[in-house]
């Protein structure tokens, strides 16, 4: 066995490559899910016209609050690795994708920002 | 187990052509065939896409990723919709008022389409997401699944979205 074992010279034994992205992308997105049939469930089981007490009172309970507030951290994480993916697979030269990785990271942690102070403040 | 682990996750990853044989495209006599060994080359998008006939559960995929990466760019519109939607009930009145009216110089109909694209662009994410999940705890991944669960996903996820469309545009 070769001495370097890191960059080109690496040996990949080909056990977990990935495989923690891929059961996040799977867990963040069974949360979402379950958040969604939460969210419509509540929508539809409110009576009368869905005005602005009614909207903004299914986001002001504390464990909503928290529930939400996961699901930001969730989305986060799962857009992160789907959005890296798509830039693996399409953008091959090295300093472009660097830049885009950045770009992507920057749009989403402010992302996560703005939403968790707009659901805070509620 | 980890067959049907590897199946998925490469599916996931979205295309599944990336590659073409030469010897597809080349028209040989069959003892300059047996000396020559494949050769793969990259596709090209404008030149060879369109000629290949991708299956529904190809199509699926590929708007898997086409409607994250939509939802991925209008991040900050969805996040201002719902900012304004539970912030007071002046926010909520003019975001209401952007649907109807529009907003600033953007008209309320080009905000509702922007909307509806949302719309289906979470509805098959949604589903296809369902899928790729059912698929992966009941190990369901035969050739003939793959294309019905598909069509069912396409059907749904468009239709849904015609019917939240025609609603948000008063059509009833």
């Amino acid at each position: 066995m070769s001495s370097v074992n890191y960059g080109s010279k690496r040996i990949v034994t080909g056990a977990g490559y990935g495989f923690r992205d891929w059961l996040a992308q799977r867990v963040t997105a069974t949360l979402m899910a379950l958040f969604t049939v939460i969210l419509l469930a509540q929508v539809i089981f409110t009576s009368g016209p869905m005005e602005y007490e009614a909207w903004a009172g299914i986001f002001a309970s504390q464990w909503m609050k928290v529930l939400t507030f996961s699901v930001i951290l969730s989305l986060l994480y799962h857009v992160w690795v789907g959005m890296r993916d798509i830039w693996m697979d399409y953008v091959k030269p090295l300093a472009v994708r660097l830049v885009l990785h950045v770009f992507t990271l920057v749009w989403l942690t402010g992302c996560a920002g703005w939403s968790i102070q707009a659901l805070w403040r509620l | 187990m980890l067959t049907s682990v590897c199946c998925v996750a490469i599916e996931s990853n979205g295309l599944l052509f990336k590659l073409q044989p030469s010897y597809l495209t080349e028209s040989a006599n069959m003892t300059e065939l047996a000396k020559k060994r494949p050769e793969f080359r990259n596709i090209n998008a404008l030149t060879d896409l369109p000629s290949y006939r991708l299956p529904a559960a190809g199509i699926v995929s590929i708007l898997h990723r086409i409607s994250g990466f939509l939802m991925f760019l209008l991040m900050p519109f969805i996040i201002w919709m719902f900012d304004n939607s539970i912030t007071s009930e002046i926010s909520f009145a003019k975001l209401s008022a952007a649907f109807n009216i529009g907003i600033g110089f953007i008209p309320g109909w080009f905000i509702k389409l922007v909307a509806l694209a949302l719309i289906w662009a979470y509805l098959h994410h949604f589903i296809a997401g369902l899928r790729h999940l059912y698929m992966d705890v009941c190990h369901a991944v035969t050739k003939e699944f793959g294309k019905s669960s598909a069509i069912v996903t396409l059907v749904l996820s468009i239709g849904l979205t015609a019917v939240l469309g025609a609603k948000m545009f008063g059509l009833y």
